[in-house]
């Protein structure tokens, strides 16, 4: 398969003339699909080309469930500490394995490889989402993309190796550098930012209010006339009401000048039973539309996304596999349930 | 949800509150519970296994208790026991006896460690010592940097010679620290070190290397409490990679059980010594085994409850309220009484903060404002005793008068009365045998759900359970301890003027 089909604006080799384009414009080499060809009454809206991110994959980030612990077809029932342990959670997991018996029952399965395909099903189809793509296609530019989530689960690194993953797609990036609070968070974000060649947005003083920095952000992508603004906020822990509170703002701030396509909530896989707490919580005052589930390069399986799926209905939507700026891919569940019962 | 440890060993004991001894069918009922509250806080699977194994042995060995029952008898048995593993080597940091003490932290990435050298260095400082910072992660974007911010803020010196973000080695720089804290006479030096992951051999090497250099005091393992079901693996990886020698415990300040801790502590052997609960740099302290063991089983610290509540609750007195209530005679002062009864047993947030279940309304206890007691005192004794007795006659002047004298407003003085009346009106209720709703009282939102929210219903009638949670405790206590609480009557004793509301 290709790459993925993003839309983003068109950069002819004039500079500057991306503004005075007329909207209907000739369609390039790329394919043009025809309902987002810009409507005639929005003048100055912008030329959409739709452009090819390279596709990447996760698979070597996976480990399998039975690497420790060889999967017996005869004892199901060992099936269930199996996915505990990849902290799929008590209750998940044992209506993981109630399913998977039920299924292998009505299809007489029996052998190893039957029995961990079913598995493999029943963990794909409740993680498989229409809407796991990310955001990028509705023409609305600037996209605004959130991230948030916890202290040090890897929110800058996400932000770095998606910012790089769009500029070498040629989009013009911004990040806003929100993440006041933490020492030198501005300056690690600026590293990225460099590295990918984006354009940085930070505080003018020190401590600035976040929500603050988020809507200079917004409004230096909108004048440079930027594809896509990611903002960068601190880590904050989801029982911490006043931190919540000011997220809030930001994400209330930012929607003043532009709509947010992605609240991202970033989740380290080897976060316990607490992550549905904190999907929850951000969900709740973020408005999260998809998790990021990092660090899968470690042991731990991140098995909670499947509570946070199923309960909050949250698609999974980028997975981080290293701490390199292309160690990064899009979720798929059968690619991820395949990993984990190899 | 299933409701915390507490409420279900209720449940599962319901019908053998009576018996003294122990089954191993009630042990086994009690341990089922146990295990799932355990893997629920994220103790690893196998940790949980030999756990329990443990205790249903002693359990079955153990000499029965006539002052407790069946399940009481397991959960103490089992918060013994976890006391025991996560602080049975119970120790402090130790000190080079030729200083510098050198200190190396270790952890995964994002645990936590750039802040924690941070406040350990403020920790070090605050007791004589003259810490020194070596930033020796180089890996991390800016890290370095982040290290000198941190050292700033503390007021330490930071070693960092090395710019970072890719550039350096590690091993020398940290080797080069501990010549350099020599010479400048420091006497204790925090090695920061990169994130690594367990699995990453030529980082763990690295680890190795770092720690072969420097001939460290402590190389402390750093965990964040949230890790679920891997800190076994991880806490493994860095234990037979670069050797630990104790545990550092960060974001204790979140809402997670923090059943890691169990499983690196069995796991790993070593003691935990220090945890980390705050965005600030004096969020720091040494950890607490009991208290950690309440976290995980969600258990709040029933014991101590029961003995302060026990200790406290004047029982004589509380029949005197019960007789005034059924005549209807509740006064003001009567309900400035009972406020100071529930005043002597400690601090109302460190009570709540007790209960059984409380973990779920941690952050509600966080606002609660105790001075609303005190305020509300305030009004009470800017009355006068016929006042007291008669809020009826609180007219307009009077009440304007009652403020002024508080340093209240009349705004105040009249919810104050309103919720009197409330609760007076409740308490009857109660006193009747009914169930009574509960106003709720400011600044404290949520906690109407609290205390009305579980078992009102199917509670009615004679074991009838407070709405108030401090007052629910005493009874759960007086029951637990085998009491024979007589009928409603200590009940309707209870404080119904809405604190915990």
């Amino acid at each position: 398969m290709a790459g993925i089909l993003f839309w983003k604006k068109k950069r002819d080799a004039e500079p500057e003339a991306v503004l005075e384009v007329e909207p209907v414009a000739p369609v390039p080499e790329l394919v043009v699909e025809p309902e987002l060809v810009i409507e005639p009454e929005l003048v100055v809206e912008p030329e959409l080309v739709a452009v090819e991110l390279p596709k990447r994959s996760a698979r070597k980030g996976i480990r399998s469930l039975f690497s420790r612990i060889k999967f017996d077809p005869q004892n199901l029932d060992e099936l269930e500490d199996i996915l505990i342990q990849a902290d799929f959670g008590v209750d998940t997991s044992l209506s993981i394995v109630d399913e998977v018996k039920a299924r292998a029952k009505q299809s007489g399965a029996e052998t190893e490889g039957e029995l961990k395909a079913i598995l493999a099903a029943v963990i794909a189809e409740n993680l498989e989402r229409a809407d796991k793509a990310l955001n990028l296609s509705d023409g609305k530019l600037p996209y605004v993309f959130l991230v948030v989530g916890v202290n040090g689960v890897g929110k800058t690194t996400t932000i770095g190796k998606l910012a790089n993953w769009l500029t070498e797609g040629d989009w013009s990036v911004v990040i806003g550098a929100a993440d006041t609070f933490r020492a030198a968070a501005v300056d690690q974000v600026a590293t990225w930012a460099q590295r990918a060649g984006a354009t940085l947005v930070g505080p003018k003083t020190e401590g600035q209010d976040p929500a603050s920095v988020a809507f200079e952000s917004v409004e230096a992508a909108i004048k440079q006339d930027s594809d896509i603004v990611i903002i960068d906020t601190a880590g904050r822990l989801q029982n911490k009401t006043d931190l919540m509170i000011e997220l809030d703002k930001i994400r209330r701030v930012i929607e003043k000048q532009a709509a947010i396509s992605e609240v991202l909530l970033v989740l380290d896989a080897t976060t316990g039973q607490n992550g549905l707490a904190q999907a929850k919580a951000f969900a709740d005052v973020a408005k999260v539309t998809g998790v990021v589930l990092t660090k899968l390069d470690g042991t731990a399986k991140g098995g909670i996304v499947f509570s946070i799926q199923r309960e909050l209905g949250i698609p999974v939507k980028l997975v981080g596999v290293g701490e390199g700026i292309n160690d990064f891919a899009f979720f798929d569940a059968k690619e991820f349930a395949s990993g984990l019962v190899s | 949800m299933f409701g915390n440890l507490s409420d279900r060993l209720v449940e599962t004991f319901k019908n053998l509150r009576s018996k003294g001894k122990l089954s191993p069918a009630d042990i086994d009922a009690t341990l089922r519970e146990i295990r799932r509250a355990l893997l629920e806080a994220d103790v690893a699977l196998d940790v949980v296994k030999a756990f329990v194994t443990a205790v249903r042995d002693r359990a079955l060995g153990d000499e029965v208790s006539k002052a407790l029952n069946p399940a009481q008898q397991v959960v103490q048995i089992v918060n013994e026991e976890l006391v025991a593993i996560l602080g049975g080597e119970q120790r402090k940091l130790s000190f080079a006896k030729k200083p510098p003490t050198v200190i190396m932290l270790a952890g995964l990435q994002g645990s936590g460690k750039t802040t924690l050298a941070g406040k350990l260095a403020k920790w070090l400082k605050d007791q004589g010592q003259t810490p020194l910072l070596v930033a020796a992660d180089l890996q991390r974007p800016n890290a370095v940097n982040q290290l000198q911010v941190v050292g700033d803020r503390v007021g330490v010196s930071v070693f960092a010679p090395e710019p970072g973000n890719g550039v350096g080695n590690p091993v020398k720089v940290s080797k080069d620290s501990i010549k350099h804290a020599t010479q400048k006479m420091f006497s204790v030096v925090i090695v920061d070190t990169a994130g690594r992951l367990g699995v990453d051999e030529e980082m763990m090497q690295q680890a190795i290397d770092i720690r072969k250099a420097i001939d460290p005091d402590e190389v402390l393992f750093v965990i964040d409490s949230m890790v679920g079901q891997d800190a076994v693996n991880v806490a493994k990886a860095f234990e037979d990679g670069v050797g630990i020698t104790g545990v550092v415990l960060t974001k204790l300040d979140g809402d997670a059980r923090g059943g890691a801790a169990l499983s690196v502590a069995s796991v790993t052997g070593k003691p935990i010594i220090f945890a980390s609960n705050g965005e600030g740099m004096d969020a720091f302290e040494p950890f607490y085994p009991d208290r950690m063991a309440s976290r995980i089983l969600d258990m709040g610290d029933v014991l101590t409850l029961i003995e302060q509540t026990q200790k406290n609750f004047d029982e004589s007195e509380a029949r005197a309220m019960a007789e005034k209530l059924a005549k209807d005679t509740f006064t003001l002062e009567d309900f400035m009484d009972q406020m100071q009864q529930l005043r002597k047993m400690g601090s109302l947030k460190s009570m709540l903060a007790m209960m059984p279940g409380a973990g779920q309304m941690r952050a509600q206890l966080d606002q609660f404002d105790e001075r609303e007691i005190d305020r509300t005192e305030a009004i009470i004794r800017s009355m006068t005793p016929a006042e007291r007795r008669q809020p009826k006659i609180l007219n307009g002047s009077r009440r304007s008068r009652i403020a002024k004298g508080s340093g209240m407003t009349v705004t105040d003085v009249n919810s104050l009365v309103n919720r009197f009346e409330q609760a007076a009106k409740m308490m009857k209720t109660v006193a009747k045998g009914g169930v009574p709703q509960l106003p709720g009282m400011p600044n404290m939102p949520g906690m109407g759900s609290f205390g009305s929210g579980k078992g009102k219903a199917k509670d009615k009638g004679k074991k009838s359970k407070s709405g108030n949670p401090a007052k629910r405790a005493a009874e759960e206590a007086a029951r637990l301890s085998g009491q024979k609480t007589g009928d409603a009557a200590p009940d309707a004793g209870g404080s119904a003027f809405g604190i915990g509301n």
